[in-house]
């Protein structure tokens, strides 16, 4: 993997919550390396210190310990100015569609805004209108009929589409999907993987997936990472990981997914 | 033929809106559960799962409303019966049900075995404290929880003890019938696997007699039951055992759905996942002919003039589509 460039990195990356007696260590020293393009998946049980990491991979708080380098060069995010830049460069969908939009905003305003933060303020309305439109196109998503109405008018499916037209919009070069489908059922979850990676393919970004399920895990990336306690207890190729574990964690989470092609092994509860 | 535990012929619920407008969320569903047997049923969110549930328990209450059918448990027709009548006769000792966030059921301020009093007392109100104890905590270890759960408050156990314990409670007065509704889709795989062992557990050891598994997951339903059902807009399009329903399904919608499973094993990385277009039609005004039509990649012309009815195969087996075995397998193999 030589030839490809590091996109996204860090090192000795912590975060400490509350201090003395009550302290907790969320994220525990990791170290990583995402390259450019890949599909990368962090997968943990609740509580392992995944949705952490991800906040602050997006600047949404601060690290207690470490560095994050972004293109090469290390993270400023110090005022509002610069950490507005980063997040041109990387982007998030999280797990409830409901809770991701300001519910006063009509949904031309959260498109509007994407555009505008793409530095195309100056442009005529019309051209406004026809990105717009070719944004809700590609997610199968008519803008005629979501014009000038909020975001609770749409159905959960919808919300989630119309977060990935925004991230069609801002085309930055990273995106965190945070259990982008653990709230929609499973022939919804296809079509919206589908049109994840049709994105990926489209605007060349690097993906990464934070998620609990393994399956989903191993179908969509290049590279998993296994964290147990805020640390990676095992990395590599999804095949490596998920077919040929070696940590007995990976081991434990793996065979606890139902499985329909061989035995799921009730017995060891 | 073993016995008949659960035998539902024709059932038909609807919801009346505000506006009066009829929403029939259960249309025409037949079912029967033996002895032994547990049933599975999937379908996307919205597809009249949880409605079932709640019919099958007699739980009418607005804007839910019978409107024809028979419900028979055990040779015991309660379709009809009056809501307060079935709760204090049917529920706990007949039927039972865990609702998906079943760990929310538990009173924050009472203690795990205040609940099972109650549970206990509301059917049979001369039971003592001491006796309700020993049963309890016997039970609870058979089905291998720590018997100091009961002492403790909810907010002590974990989210997968708190779901754990509901379900010890709900089948503490042995129902015949338990209905299961997503107890563990808010669980991760390690609770979520505790769970299922705790529920075949009830089954191999006699507590319940049989049982009904609602989830829209479906390699966890393939491992948990016997059979499985696919609801579609508040029907049945296919019924059949769970190697059938999985491997060799016949309704183009349950093709769909089973085409959508991921899972972590070799081989699947190639498959393309099969996403099933558009949207369930609005079942205030479902379409006169087939239901599935505006999504079904095979759809004819007479799909759309008359209504489709269920088609009895051999085997046991059913599927709701005007086209034959022969012709559907056909479809399928040239893609």
């Amino acid at each position: 993997m030589a030839d490809k460039k590091i996109c996204l990195s860090g090192s000795g990356l912590t975060k400490v919550f509350g201090f003395g007696r009550q302290k907790t260590i969320a994220v525990d020293h990791v170290d990583f390396n995402f390259y450019e393009g890949e599909v990368i998946s962090l997968v943990g049980e609740s509580g392992s210190g995944k949705t952490t990491l991800a906040k602050m991979l997006l600047g949404l708080i601060g690290t207690t310990e470490g560095e994050i380098y972004f293109l090469g060069k290390k993270r400023d995010i110090s005022t509002q100015r610069k950490r507005r830049e980063y997040w041109k460069g990387i982007q998030a969908i999280f797990q409830d569609p409901y809770s991701s939009y300001n519910i006063f905003n009509k949904i031309d305003t959260v498109l509007l805004d994407c555009i505008h933060m793409r530095g195309g303020r100056r442009l005529p309305h019309a051209k406004k209108v026809e990105l717009m439109t070719e944004a809700c196109g590609f997610v199968n998503l008519k803008f005629e009929e979501l014009t000038n109405k909020y975001p609770f008018e749409l159905s959960g499916g919808q919300m989630q589409r119309l977060m990935i037209a925004r991230i069609f919009l801002l085309k930055p070069k990273i995106l965190l999907a945070d259990e982008p489908t653990s709230m929609i059922d499973a022939c919804s979850r296809a079509t919206i993987l589908d049109m994840l990676m049709q994105l990926r393919k489209e605007i060349g970004m690097t993906i990464i997936f934070i998620t609990h399920d393994v399956g989903l895990a191993y179908y969509v990336s290049d590279t998993v990472y296994i964290m147990e306690h805020g640390k990676f207890v095992e990395s590599g190729s999804a095949d490596e990981v998920i077919l040929r574990p070696r940590k007995p964690y990976t081991k434990r989470l793996i065979s606890d997914v139902p499985k329909i092609y061989e035995e799921w092994d009730l017995s060891t509860v | 033929m073993s016995r008949v535990i659960l035998e539902v012929k024709e059932l038909t619920t609807k919801y009346i809106t505000r506006f009066k407008e009829d929403i029939y969320a259960v249309d025409h569903v037949s079912l029967k559960v033996e002895e032994g047997k547990s049933l599975g049923i999937a379908g996307e969110s919205g597809c009249g799962k949880s409605t079932l549930a709640l019919s099958l328990m007699g739980y009418y209450f607005a804007p839910l409303h019978y409107m024809s059918g028979e419900i028979i448990i055990d040779g015991r027709n309660i379709s009809g019966m009056n809501p307060d009548e079935i709760r204090k006769s049917i529920l706990g000792n007949e039927i039972s049900y865990i609702p998906q966030a079943a760990m929310n059921a538990l009173n924050p301020t009472q203690k795990v075995i205040k609940f099972i009093e109650d549970v206990i007392q509301a059917h049979d109100p001369k039971a003592t404290r001491k006796e309700i104890y020993e049963l309890a905590r016997e039970r609870f270890e058979i089905l291998g929880l720590p018997a100091d759960v009961l002492q403790k408050y909810p907010v002590e156990l974990s989210g997968g003890m708190k779901q754990r314990t509901v379900i010890a409670t709900s089948v503490i007065l042995c129902p015949k019938v338990l209905i299961a509704d997503e107890p563990s889709s808010a669980l991760d795989v390690t609770s979520q696997k505790m769970v299922i062992k705790m529920l075949l557990d009830l089954m191999e050891k006699g507590f319940i007699k049989s049982m009904i598994f609602i989830t829209h997951e479906l390699p966890l339903l393939y491992n948990v039951t016997d059979d499985i059902m696919v609801m579609y807009a508040g029907q049945i399009v296919e019924k059949g055992t769970a190697k059938e329903a999985v491997f060799d399904p016949l309704h183009p919608y349950s093709k769909g759905l089973m085409g959508s499973i991921i899972v972590p094993e070799s081989g699947l990385r190639d498959v393309k996942l099969a996403a099933i277009p558009g949207v369930p039609p609005n079942l205030k005004k479902p379409p006169e002919g087939c239901r599935f039509l505006v999504r079904c990649k095979y759809a004819q012309l007479e799909c759309k003039a008359r209504s489709v009815d269920l088609r009895e195969i051999e085997g046991g087996r059913a599927y709701r589509c005007i086209f034959s075995e022969e012709k559907l397998r056909e479809v399928y193999k040239n893609g």
